[in-house]
């Protein structure tokens, strides 16, 4: 067995063979064990959370992660982000006939390591093969169960004037990694992706200053620009965002200023948003940096009176608004 | 970032802006950027509200994509479904709206349009693809026109027949004259553009400057670059001076990039060039040289780009010449927003109405 089949799909041996001697391998628990149809959790205690996300990252493998890792961390993140530990995870796999078995297990692999860096089980799975040419190598669909910090709820409604942004760490390093490693851009640069597990940083945070964490977002496609839009309509709020305080590693800035790119808007898979009160703004962010995945977070606004909407005070002492971006960020031409 | 965190230092921009509010006195200046570049410079760093008063800045028709007439769409679109054709273009060609369609909506419709960062790729694209003919939509200004000549050098060294270029390039200086000489436009001075004149040289606004009375400051894409190219302007304008001073030093040389300017001298021609919206200004445009006419889209596919006015209640002309702020426009924010443009001032990431919408212009 060295790529798939169609007939690694078609429910027969080979579909057996797929799963118990590879798959399972990856996934090995008490829950998937007995592959039966559904995952059986058991009893869990307190209120819980529920989430599903697709994953079709080109190319699979970046530097930094990859698409198995994608898949555990993204849905991990949307828990974690609505204030719940995850429990259980599921593996929806749709593979390309023609898939290297090898790249399936690498995928596998990286997702075995982020479900156990998250502390999150794979509970369940299915595998479907598509004619080749009808998929790109791999797709991912993952769906969560979470349980939520008890006492804690997002709450955009709380937020008030004089509350504090902010950031876990820097922008666009996801975005760029998967952009250079497309190759299409005849460009090197030292960036990995961002990708990684957020419970671990953020939970925590929630149980120390409760409703004084107001809610979070993690900022994916669109990055954060479209994420303080997202967090500025859902609380009614006007944010505004100092520009001089936006964290950007320097080879993610060079590669956006040789391409045009706003770093504002470049998907990360590794930070989150958080509004905060004002009064606990400090003690968050130095709780933030002293986690390894939360070191270069910072400060990035204030939540302030007016008409609600982002605004940026620029380097230059300007204000300026921020908005959702439309279509793709297309290199400059001149 | 080294070379670049120097031209946005806080402390220098605001001893910038005070040192403008100075020098402007009571009497309020109008000054044009003229590249789309620092339209969007300004907009983005929030300049136009800090300088409000003392210095107007109204923008110029130097965005290519803006300034690129909808029967040259009309003509790529007419290319593109030839049999066997396949279009290579900068991705912000693709929505702008030519008489009836956009490449954007032909592409949904079948047209094989392929999104490429450099004219080089539209040549590795034919050399990929043999079996096709590869037509790359040159579009742009001086900046741009190089790569575009060196992609037909290329393509002609590596002996890759199957590619061709429908050009349309249009050269910065022709237009500021016109600009200079329309006596609604009502400009004081021109901030130069970065790129342009690092191929162009500054001595090629010395015609400009003199022929019109009108002080010419070329500057870089900074903020910093900008608030000092602003400054000198409005110096020369309080001192009654007509010259071209550059800013840019680091880049532009008063000479300009010779070689560039001879590989443009050798493949293309100045022609009387249509600009949408502004309409013909002489000499103003570049097109291929006949010795490369078999690199040439017009002559090796028979099309022919129709220029006729546009009958629309969209501005863009006024706006391209400065004569209005996008705010101007019955259109603007409200049948022309960036998911759905009227006009190519709203399409082009570099466009004036784009810039305005999305970074707020004049909001409090």
């Amino acid at each position: 067995m060295d790529k798939i089949l169609l007939a690694h799909g078609e429910g027969g041996k080979r579909t057996r063979d797929l799963i118990g001697k590879v798959i399972a391998r990856y996934f090995d628990n008490p829950v998937l064990a007995p592959l039966f149809d559904a995952g059986l959790l058991g009893r869990i205690e307190g209120e819980i959370a529920f989430t599903t996300d697709g994953y079709v990252v080109t190319p699979p493998f970046f530097p930094g992660g990859d698409i198995g890792r994608l898949a555990v961390c993204g849905t991990v993140n949307d828990l974690a982000v609505c204030g719940a530990r995850g429990l259980a995870i599921s593996c929806g796999l749709i593979l390309e006939e023609g898939l290297p078995i090898e790249s399936l297990e690498r995928a596998l692999s990286a997702m075995r390591g982020a479900a156990a860096e998250a502390g999150i089980l794979v509970a369940c799975g299915d595998t479907k093969v598509v004619e080749k040419g009808k998929g790109d190598g791999i797709f991912i669909t993952t769906a969560g169960v979470g349980v939520m910090v008890p006492g804690w709820k997002p709450s955009p409604a709380a937020v008030r004037p004089g509350d504090r942004v902010l950031l876990t760490g820097t922008m666009g390093d996801h975005q760029v990694a998967v952009l250079i490693a497309r190759q299409r851009l005849s460009l090197s640069a030292p960036v990995l992706s961002d990708v990684a597990p957020l419970g671990g940083l953020l939970l925590p945070l929630l149980e120390r200053f409760g409703s004084r964490v107001r809610f979070l977002r993690d900022p994916t496609r669109g990055g954060v620009g479209v994420t303080m839009n997202e967090m500025a309509a859902a609380a009614n709020c006007r944010i505004e965002l100092e520009e001089g305080r936006l964290p950007v590693r320097e080879p993610v800035r060079g590669v956006c200023e040789i391409l045009g790119f706003d770093p504002l808007y470049l998907a990360n898979e590794g930070k989150a948003a958080l509004i905060v009160d004002g009064s606990v703004a400090e003690e968050a962010l130095a709780a933030l940096r002293q986690h390894p995945l939360g070191r270069e977070a910072a400060d990035i606004g204030e939540v302030r009176e007016g008409p609600p909407g982002v605004r940026m005070r620029t380097l230059a002492g300007g204000l300026r608004a921020v908005d959702y971006p439309v279509g793709d960020q297309l290199p400059r031409i001149c | 970032m080294k070379h670049i965190d120097e031209f946005r230092d806080p402390a220098t921009a605001r001893a910038l802006v005070a040192r403008i509010l100075r020098d402007a006195g009571n009497e309020s200046v109008r000054l044009m950027e003229v590249c789309g570049t620092h339209t969007v410079a300004i907009a983005r760093s929030g300049i136009r509200p800090l300088l409000d008063g003392a210095v107007t800045m109204v923008s110029g028709p130097g965005c290519p994509v803006c300034v690129t007439p909808d029967g040259y769409i009309d003509a790529a679109i007419a290319v593109g479904r030839i049999p066997g054709v396949l279009l290579a273009s900068f991705g912000d060609m693709l929505r702008v709206p030519g008489k009836s369609s956009s490449l954007e909506k032909e592409k949904g419709k079948g047209l094989d349009v392929r999104v490429v960062y450099s004219p080089l790729d539209a040549v590795a694209l034919a050399a990929a693809a043999p079996d096709r003919e590869v037509v790359f939509l040159g579009v742009g200004f001086e900046t741009t026109a190089p790569a575009i000549g060196g992609a037909i050098r290329a393509a002609e060294k590596a002996t890759v027949r199957n590619f061709s270029v429908l050009a349309s390039v249009r050269t910065i200086p022709g237009a500021m004259g016109m600009l200079a000489s329309d006596p609604e436009v009502r400009i004081e001075g021109f901030l130069c553009p970065a790129h342009v004149s690092t191929i162009i040289g500054a001595d090629a606004y010395l015609p400009v400057a003199s022929r019109y009375r009108i002080p010419c400051v070329i500057a870089g894409f900074e903020p910093l670059d900008i608030l000092l190219g602003i400054s000198m302007l409005l110096r020369q304008v309080k001192d009654g001076s007509a010259r071209v001073e550059n800013e840019y030093s680091r880049g532009a040389t008063a000479a300009g990039n010779r070689k560039a300017q001879e590989l443009l001298r050798e493949l293309f021609v100045p022609f009387d060039a249509e600009w949408r919206g502004i309409g013909v200004i002489p000499g103003s445009g570049l097109r291929i040289a006949a010795r490369y006419a078999r690199y040439d889209a017009e002559e090796k596919h028979g099309v022919r780009p129709v220029f006729s006015p546009e009958k629309t209640a969209c501005r863009c002309g006024d706006v391209l010449k400065g004569k209005i702020l996008p705010n101007g426009c019955p259109l603007f924010g409200k049948a022309c927003v960036p998911e759905e443009p009227s006009g190519p001032c709203m399409v082009s990431s570099e466009g004036t109405c784009a810039a305005h919408f999305k970074y707020g212009t004049g909001l409090q």
